[in-house]
């Protein structure tokens, strides 16, 4: 046997603490695993934010609209990435399209994926940016021209019936989009809700958790992206905008906090047999990730600032630094929650009588630079995506941002 | 309900006696029934040959006298060299747990190993009120999680009973060790592909046993064929207080515990 | 006149694409990769054929008794006859093929040590030594024919099969009170234990020889066997290995 292999695990069984099946020394699901609910989760919550301005008409958020929408696409592309770099035969995961056994939520990943990309997403952006493809296909020069060309299916019809069209398609999609996001994320806290085997996982909360938590983190993720970029742009902030879209992260994130406080009283109170070896569980092991970043950090002071400023009179300075805290300490907070979970549910024995531990490699395939390289990864796809396709100068030269 | 199948009791009160007719038309309506029959099974388990061997006809499970494990090791050895499982502690087709309870209610459980050319023996403690060992290996279950949760069918249930893993399919996702209740699956380090106790599969349909049983010392482990009428492990379940590991998650597992104490996990 | 409804021309320009993806999938699923790729029941009946021709490495002990038939003979009705050949021996497949490439035979103290030290977690009634006392740094098989495990002489010692109960004994109360003065054993236990078991006391006043009032051991707790403990047996409230101190 290869002797690193052999060392890492001796390493790993001297921190062993009580007793663990001699196959679980080594945990199974590393920080990828984590990366991957994080990832799909900005998706569907960045999608679910750009669906308040087409199926509710919440007007103030609609310079973030297509921001929302360039954000889900650059995060989505990069998604398969952390389970391909995870899977031990990664050459063999086109199986999952031969023959997907119907059983397994996890088989449903090619199938979720390939609808919600093609038949939501592309498709949505493709109605939304089509008039402005054929505009800009006219005003480039080539090779740009050829790429909006065949980007608008070389279309040429801007009339205004055809234009109409388009605002009802998107209607429709985002429709149909809402609980395809659903699915999209929502099977991620399938695969794990649904593990009779981990109690830690085991719960009909888990999968509602993370798709609250994924909007959440998809909604503060492009009120962080838009604050950064339209500076970088040279514009202004657009404060209703920033208010509106942050008083929806409020009530997301009460609604978050609500699920995961009732899923924790609902442990301790029917204390089943595993309460103990979880509640070790977290004092030993998840004290920082859980107490420290998932909740107080993560839930407890965003709400507070939240609160703070619904209710007291800030200036717009003042709210945009907070609201910049905000976001990032709660992206901290869902990226903490995915590890309790994934991470978390790993660390204890299915004998329920030991602990083992998580040493993260830091190169390596799995390792934390690779994890990192795939957070980093969607923004530059993203910085691509908004050169090709802007996402506030629409053809014409007019700006969408009021002052 | 452990759900045992056991095949219908022998009926010691029938006299009557099937001529030779009767007898060749049951036959041939039976036979071409059971043939139809296993062609709708369809995408049903498959039969290790062509030959002569029917896993229809087979049901393997494993009984274990608690009561009678001496911890040696041997099991754990044997099953290494029989199925190319690597010599290291850390992965296991079937491991041995030593349980120490104490008359505090403390309960220590410990992994052995073989105790060849090594015995370890454990120091004595008055306050010990009950110590055994439990022989531990995939339960081969009826209604298996690992099956259920595999994204490709790499792994699947054979008729006879067996849960086998395909490894030039397995992808590695290890869904299925996350999904085992009883810590049976491992990745194996070699092939990358998940790995666990099969019953010795290439050996039980030659009839011969398992490794683990073929080597302990004291029978302590009863492999037999739930569907015979005259086998070891039918008489196990007749003599014996079943107990199977977690039963409130309804795995059906076919491994069955005589003596089994409530500590065990 | 009203003009047709003219199909838009996304939808035009959707329908080429979507078509194309179809026909392709289409096109992939039924025409171009074999059909063997998508058959579950086709990799399944392959994987069961791989799995059957794997190698076999214990012959298993039926087939050793061909060849060896005295020592399968003597091994069949000795204390060793559960236990399988393979189990000191080693795998012996490729013996059974190549019979000059002869397994070892173990001779060393190592072997039955790992068996038959002395551990607290063992059954009761499993023969244990403790090997640091028991004729030290002698081979094992210079008494023992391990094809036939008689002991060179029955063991006068209850010890030597109930060390545990035996250890627990020796710090108690009891220390001095020899197993058969409460426990009467037939000859026959020494040799085929299971057969017949030794008794255990079963009348209060079995105890009462010593504990009762009106016994005439000074170093024994008393008790009035009238009214303590009523209608139960001693022992089934006391542990008579080691009762506790008063």
């Amino acid at each position: 046997m290869n002797p690193e292999l052999v060392q890492r695990l001796s390493e790993l069984l001297r921190e062993v603490t009580g007793y663990i099946y001699p196959n679980e020394v080594e945990i199974h699901w590393s920080i990828l695993i984590v990366v991957y609910p994080y990832l799909t989760g900005l998706v569907a919550g960045a999608f679910i934010l750009a669906s308040l301005v087409q199926v509710f008409n919440v007007e103030e958020v609609q310079p973030t609209y297509r921001l929302a929408l360039l954000t889900a696409l650059a995060f989505l592309l990069i998604a398969p990435l952390p389970l391909q770099f995870h899977l031990a035969h990664p050459e063999r995961s086109y199986e999952i399209f031969l023959t997907p056994q119907l059983g397994s939520a996890m088989a449903m990943f090619g199938f979720v994926y390939l609808w919600y990309l093609m038949a939501v997403l592309l498709l949505e952006m493709w109605f939304e940016y089509r008039r402005d493809l054929i505009v800009w296909s006219q005003a480039a020069n080539s090779p740009i021209k050829w790429l909006y060309k065949a980007l608008s299916l070389f279309s040429s019809d801007v009339s205004e019936r055809a234009l109409a069209f388009d605002r009802k398609a998107i209607k429709v999609i985002t429709v149909i989009g809402i609980p395809s996001a659903f699915i999209l994320h929502g099977y991620v806290g399938f695969i794990f809700g649904s593990v009779k085997a981990n109690p830690w996982w085991s719960s009909v909360l888990i999968p509602i958790v993370f798709l609250m938590s994924a909007i959440v983190s998809g909604i503060a993720l492009v009120i962080f992206l838009y604050m950064v970029i339209t500076p970088l742009k040279g514009k202004i902030m657009d404060m209703k905008c920033l208010d509106k879209i942050t008083s929806y992260l409020f009530y997301a994130v009460i609604v978050d906090f609500t699920l995961e406080a009732l899923d924790f009283i609902h442990r301790l109170y029917e204390s089943e047999e595993s309460i103990k070896i979880l509640s070790r569980l977290v004092t030993d092991k998840l004290f920082i990730s859980l107490l420290v970043m998932q909740v107080l950090l993560g839930m407890v002071v965003p709400l507070a600032i939240m609160v703070a400023v619904k209710s007291l009179k800030f200036d717009a300075e003042l709210r945009k630094l907070l609201y910049f805290t905000s976001v990032i300490l709660i992206q901290l907070g869902i990226f903490a929650t995915r590890w309790n979970v994934v991470i978390g549910g790993q660390l204890f024995s299915k004998s329920f009588r030991g602990l083992t531990t998580y040493k993260m490699e830091v190169a390596g395939l799995e390792g934390l630079v690779t994890a990192v390289i795939f957070l980093i990864l969607p923004f530059l796809v993203l910085a691509i995506l908004l050169k090709l396709l802007p996402a506030w100068e629409t053809a014409g030269g007019e700006q969408d941002t009021p002052a | 309900m452990l759900g045992v199948p056991l095949s219908a009791p022998a009926r010691e009160d029938v006299t009557e006696i099937m001529d030779r007719r009767n007898f060749l038309k049951n036959a041939v309506v039976f036979i071409s029934a059971a043939g139809l029959f296993r062609r709708f099974l369809g995408n049903a388990e498959a039969s290790p040959t062509n030959g002569p061997y029917n896993p229809a006809k087979h049901l393997y499970g494993m009984g274990i006298d608690i009561d009678k494990c001496i911890g040696c090791g041997l099991c754990v050895e044997a099953c290494k060299t029989e199925n190319n499982v690597p010599k290291e502690p850390f992965f296991c087709r079937t491991w041995v747990e030593r349980y120490v309870i104490k008359k505090d209610g403390t309960v220590a459980v410990e992994s052995i190993e073989a105790q060849k050319g090594k015995p370890k023996s454990r120091p004595e403690d008055g306050d010990i009120v009950r110590s055994f060992f439990v022989p531990k290996l995939c339960n081969q279950c009826e209604n298996p999680p690992c099956v259920q949760v595999c994204p490709v069918g790499a792994t699947f249930r054979t008729e006879d009973g067996v849960v086998l893993v395909d490894s030039k399919r397995c992808i590695g996702c290890r869904y299925c060790i996350q999904a085992c209740p009883y810590g049976a699956r491992y990745l194996h380090p070699e092939t990358r592909t998940a790995d666990k106790c099969t019953f010795c599969y290439h050996r039980v349909v030659k009839g011969l046993l398992p490794a683990c049983v073929e080597v302990c010392p004291t029978q302590a482990r009863i492999f037999g064929d739930l569907k015979s009428m005259a086998s070891r492990l039918v008489r196990f379940t007749r003599i014996n207080k079943l107990h199977v590991l977690k039963p409130h998650l309804n795995t059906e597992p076919k491994v069955y515990y005589a003596d089994l104490d409530g500590e065990v996990r | 006149m009203a003009s047709p409804p003219k199909i838009p021309e996304q939808i035009k320009r959707l329908s080429v694409v979507i078509a194309v993806i179809v026909a392709g999938v289409v096109a992939l699923r039924y025409f171009i990769l074999p059909s063997s790729l998508f058959d579950t029941r086709f990799h399944r009946e392959s994987t069961v054929q791989r799995e059957v021709a794997k190698n076999i490495a214990f012959a298993g002990a039926m087939i050793c008794g061909n060849c060896h038939v005295d020592q399968a003979a003597k091994k069949a009705s000795g204390y060793h006859k559960t236990l399988s050949c393979e189990g000191c021996h080693g795998a012996a497949q490729t013996h059974i093929e190549n019979p000059s490439a002869k397994p070892a035979t173990p001779k060393g103290r190592e072997l039955c040590v790992s068996c038959h030290t002395y551990d607290a977690s063992r059954p009761t009634g499993f023969p244990q030594v403790n090997p640091v006392l028991h004729n030290p740094v002698k081979a094992c098989v210079t008494c023992h024919n391990p094809h036939d495990p008689v002991p060179l002489e029955t063991p006068r010692e209850c010890s030597a099969c109930h060390a545990q109960i035996a250890n627990i004994k020796t710090v108690s109360p009891h220390a001095l009170i020899g197993c058969a003065s409460c426990h009467s054993v037939p000859v026959k236990h020494k040799i085929t234990p299971r057969s017949v078991r030794p008794t255990k006391p079963d009348t209060r006043e079995f105890c009462g020889k010593c504990h009762g009032k009106d016994s005439g051991r000074t170093d024994a707790p008393k008790i009035d066997l009238a009214t303590h403990g009523e209608r139960f047996l001693c022992w089934e409230c006391h542990y008579p290995h080691r009762p506790e101190r008063m």
